[in-house]
């Protein structure tokens, strides 16, 4: 709880200096300044996790079964072997700090501190592109009693233009821009606690990716959009520097994430010096273009176009298996419009409940958004205006000054300064105070962005049901087929040497089909674990998150309009005469 | 005190926002102010003017029994009469006085806007050198909507105009305020369609427009084109600041005009904030969404009319300059046409003409006029002199008023939305535990 209230808000009066001394000091006691992670909500989330500790140690367990069935990811990534599964289950036991549920936050929290006093003083500070990181971050550990406090501290700096070497016709060939990287960290499976790499925006794509690729169903933060401008736009400053500020921000919410900053992606993306390891997205269109290729063959060489168990943990769409892709989508048809229905289908009512009450709250988040974007417009408008009436009267200021004759005059000059004063200095008060909620309510906006991430963790689910109820028809119908040939051949005494080998054939794709129906059985169940962890996890932050953001937003809002009523107070005092006058 | 008046919203300038129940509280003369409560019609205080014009007035005595003279007015239960485009407000003016002149000490009769119209001209007519108070704007196409706002806030300005000639010393004298103040409805109804400009006009004054004209078209064929204009700098200062002062008024009151706006808009999206929160689920913003609402703003007129006011009041100055220079002019043309006739004369002397009584008579009339324009343009100048002085003066106590009462009301605005949020922190403190 906050002490007591009058406690804090004279402290807006002091100096800038003094506040940054404050601040100081409540850094040595309080190890988390990032609005979005208090300490209250740090132990939300500690509480939230310690309960399915063992739920997080068997989402490790099923990511680790699907790493040594993985076999995308290229041999470069020898440079860290494949985690065992040991020792990502012992990781979170040992390591995370968000386990650890003991911590009390301290009394004086700081997000109203950062909020009220320090307007430009930002928790998470963008580093200033020069390669620094301009600010200490401590971004997950809930405190500094912790000994085994984790940090994965990003910045995103320094573009530059570099040139694409590589056999083009056209002299001079493309140019692109790099960012350098910088890593600082105490995580040991990074085996370093620096790092500076140079990356482009194609290698956050790349990796955005196989983020995708490999964390299905997980809320995985979204990337920055790639931007269809010109190339002479792209290198324009403006332009670069935002996209740099957005990477930032990008990848400081991909460390932030209890999963994603674990993954092998990131490290190595992080890590890796030179041309980034991680396999390239190709494009659709070769994809399409292979899987076009090996269409006819799939179809000629009928019984041998299995779907290989290690296919399923993948979707069907985007991928090479063209005829995998239009198995499925016949499927879908089947689903939505045949008569029977699938043997297996979406039958978590939790989960369907979930999912309606997460789009109801996009729809508001949408809202929300739109209001706040009035409310800070209207903000902004009071401030201009007051300015402007401010401005107004310290002309008539001059000239009753300059013109005065009768003394009477110069004393209401005086008047009219005083109220210009408080005027202008109440219009820069209303200012302030708008550019401290606009920073409050990039929250809404955070969270509308993930709600994307949320989109595609569903479809995940949904895609793996599909390959599930595709491998189900499959399945059966191979059985069928193996049956009438078995009742066939059966008429036959000794049977028909063709139709024998064929129903051997039948008998070794379904076998496979059954592996993989199992594989993609797997897969859809850990899915959907993804998908009812992170809900979870989402919930208690976005909560979380909601709840310090109207906090912040409310506590500004209380400084700024007592500083402003503290100004306006004090001329009423200095023009109380006119009002003794008028009342005797 | 002005916080005395037991009403709820502690508006307290010339002109107060809203329609519901304030008291208006009228600010008057350089050093005392009338007030006057709508709903009692209890006045409590009087407003006794020294005769000597520009000195500050002494103070007054309470209590309406006393024996020297007073007069109170007020101006109130507007009415809205007739239909369709004939549709009028009309308002109840109550008489409270003394003043011999008057018969009876109290005295109610109906009103309406161009009656005070009517009284104004009249005021300017006779009365030239004083500036006459401003009268609320005519606003011909507002008035057919006769907002309920809009109806109070003319009857409050309304009632300042005729308590502000009732305080000064001067036009508390006027035949025609003793009309206005008591004439029945007939009466006054003849009275102002007389009021035409040129029809009120003696016939001797309709000559001297002629006259006027007539020396002006002489003054351009001889060559002589620049109208008489007065030459002392100090009046041309006082001149120019009058404009100009008009304009930076305006400005400053189109700001407060858009401050008013801007308020009700912050007021509006904070509520509508408000509902967007709470829909996005969870105690505490729920409750935070009901916050919000309350929190919407009063509207905060006040600042707006004290700056109309002032420039209506400039305004009223602008004429009376303008009365000035005529009465500046119409002395030159007839010092000028004096001294024609003067040479006309002794030519006539000169040639013993029979005309010569005739242009004698003339001239004397001539010389009469001249006499009189002469004392006109004097009084002019002196009593502007004074006004000046008193304007100046009551424009600081009306502004230094309208400052104070501004910032207390930004100040209590702010406090009490600082109040507002507070109180919404214990509860979601609660939410986040």
């Amino acid at each position: 709880m906050m002490g007591p209230e009058t406690n804090k808000y004279p402290r807006g009066k002091r100096d800038e200096e003094e506040e940054e001394e404050e601040e100081g000091e409540e850094r040595g006691s309080e190890g988390i300044h990032h609005p979005l992670y208090t300490a209250e909500q740090m132990q939300t989330l500690a509480l939230d996790d310690g309960i399915p500790f063992n739920g997080e140690v068997s989402t490790s367990k099923s990511y680790s079964n699907y790493r040594s069935a993985m076999t995308t990811l290229s041999s470069s990534a020898a440079e860290h072997p494949l985690i065992p599964p040991p020792a990502i289950a012992t990781t979170p036991a040992v390591s995370d700090p968000l386990l650890f549920p003991s911590h009390n936050p301290s009394p004086d929290s700081p997000s109203y501190a950062d909020v009220i006093y320090s307007p430009f003083h930002d928790s998470v500070p963008e580093s200033n592109g020069n390669g620094e990181i301009s600010k200490e971050v401590k971004i997950s550990s809930p405190g500094s009693q912790s000994s085994s406090s984790e940090y994965l501290k990003i910045s995103v700096s320094n573009p530059q233009k570099e040139v694409e070497s590589s056999n083009s016709i056209v002299p001079g060939g493309n140019t692109y821009i790099t960012y350098l990287i910088t890593t600082s960290t105490n995580v040991l499976d990074y085996g370093g606690s620096d790092f500076s790499v140079r990356r482009r925006f194609k290698d956050v794509v790349t990796l955005s990716d196989r983020l995708s690729e490999g964390y299905r169903g997980v809320f995985i933060p979204p990337r920055p959009d790639k931007s269809v401008v010109e190339s002479q736009v792209m290198q324009k400053q403006e332009f670069v520097e935002q996209r740099r500020v957005e990477l930032e921000k990008y990848l400081r919410r991909l460390a932030r994430h209890p999963v994603i900053k674990k993954s092998d992606e990131l490290r190595v993306f992080l890590t890796v010096q030179g041309r980034m390891p991680l396999p390239t997205s190709i494009d659709v269109a070769s994809r399409m273009l292979d899987g076009a290729v090996r269409l006819p063959k799939q179809l000629l060489v009928e019984s041998r176009s299995v779907v290989e168990p290690q296919d399923v943990l993948h979707p069907a769409k985007g991928g090479r298996d063209m005829l995998r892709f239009f198995k499925e989508l016949k499927q879908s048809v089947v689903n939505d419009w045949g008569n029977s229905r699938p043997l297996v289908e979406e039958d978590d009512k939790e989960f369907l409940k979930k999912k309606e009450k997460l789009w109801e709250l996009e729809q508001h988040l949408t809202n929300a958004s739109k209001q706040a974007e009035s409310l800070v417009k209207a903000q902004q408008d009071m401030g201009e205006t007051m300015g402007e009436l401010g401005l107004a009267f310290i002309k008539l200021t001059k000239f009753e000054n300059e013109q005065a004759v009768l003394n009477t005059q110069r004393v209401r000059a005086a008047d009219m300064k005083t109220v210009a004063m408080a005027a202008v200095k109440a219009s820069r008060l209303y200012r302030e105070l708008n550019a401290q909620t606009v920073k409050h309510f990039d929250t809404l906006h955070e969270h509308m962005g993930l709600m994307l991430a949320v989109h595609n963790a569903f479809s995940d689910r949904s895609s793996a049901l599909l390959t599930v109820q595709t491998l189900i028809s499959e399945l059966s119908s191979l059985h069928s087929r193996a049956e009438k040939l078995e009742t066939a051949s059966s008429k036959i005494f000794g049977g028909d040497k063709t139709r024998i080998r064929k129903l051997e054939d039948l008998k070794d794709a379904i076998r496979v089909t059954e592996d993989a129906k199992s594989c993609a059985i797997r897969e859809y169940e850990r899915i959907k674990e993804n998908n009812r962890i992170e809900t979870q996890r989402l919930d208690g932050e976005r909560h979380a998150d909601f709840v310090n953001m109207l906090k912040g937003f409310v506590t500004s809002q209380v400084a700024y309009s007592e500083r402003i009523a503290n100004e306006w107070a004090k001329v009423a005092e200095e023009t109380s005469k006119y009002a003794k006058e008028s009342s005797s | 005190m002005l916080n005395d008046i037991s009403c709820r919203s502690r508006k307290s300038s010339p002109f107060a926002g809203t329609a519901s129940c304030t008291p208006p509280r009228v600010i008057l003369g350089p050093a005392r102010l009338i007030r006057l409560c709508e709903n009692k019609h209890d006045i409590t205080t009087i407003n006794e003017q020294q005769k000597s014009g520009s000195a500050p007035f002494v103070g007054s005595p309470r209590s309406p029994s006393s024996q020297s003279p007073y007069l109170k007015v007020s101006v109130s239960d507007p009415a809205k009469m007739g239909n369709g485009v004939q549709a009028y407000i009309s308002y109840k003016v109550s008489t409270k006085t003394n003043f011999p002149e008057y018969d009876g000490p109290e005295k109610i009769v109906i009103r309406r806007y161009s009656d005070f119209v009517w009284l104004r001209d009249r005021l300017f007519e006779k009365y030239k050198g004083i500036f006459i108070p401003p009268l609320p704007e005519k606003n011909t196409v507002e008035k057919f909507r006769f907002g309920a706002e809009f109806i109070e806030m003319r009857r409050q300005a309304l009632d300042v105009f005729v308590n502000r000639i009732a305080s000064h010393h001067e036009l508390q004298q006027s035949e025609d305020l003793r009309i206005f103040l008591q004439a029945d409805e007939q009466t006054m109804e003849r009275a102002r369609s007389q009021e035409t400009g040129i029809f009120l006009k003696k016939p001797a004054d309709l000559m001297q427009i002629f006259k006027g004209v007539q020396s002006k078209v002489s003054d351009v064929v001889l060559g002589k084109e620049k109208p008489a204009e007065e030459s002392d700098p100090e009046y041309e200062k006082l001149k120019n600041y009058i404009f100009q002062l008009e304009d930076h008024l305006a400005e400053a009151q189109k700001h407060a005009h858009h401050l008013v706006k801007r308020h009700r808009e912050l007021g509006q999206s904070l509520s509508d904030f408000g509902k967007a929160v709470k829909l996005l689920g969870n105690c505490e913003e729920s409750a935070l969404g009901n916050a919000f609402s309350e929190l919407g703003t009063p509207p905060l007129d006040e600042f707006e009319e004290p700056l109309k006011d002032y420039i209506r009041a400039v305004q009223s100055i602008k004429a009376t300059i303008t009365e000035r220079a005529n009465a500046f002019r119409q002395n030159c043309e007839l010092a000028e046409a004096i001294k024609f006739k003067e040479i006309d004369m002794n030519k006539l002397r000169i040639t013993r003409s029979e005309k010569l009584g005739e242009a004698q008579h003339e001239y004397e009339e001539l010389k009469a006029d001249g006499a009189e324009a002469a004392r006109r343009f004097e009084k002019i100048v002196k009593l502007m002199n004074e006004e000046i002085i008193r304007f100046q003066e009551q424009k600081t106590l009306d502004m230094g008023l309208a400052f104070h009462e501004f910032a207390k009301g930004q100040a209590d605005l702010a406090n009490g939305i600082a109040a507002a949020w507070r109180s919404l922190l214990p509860k979601l403190e609660a939410c986040s535990s």
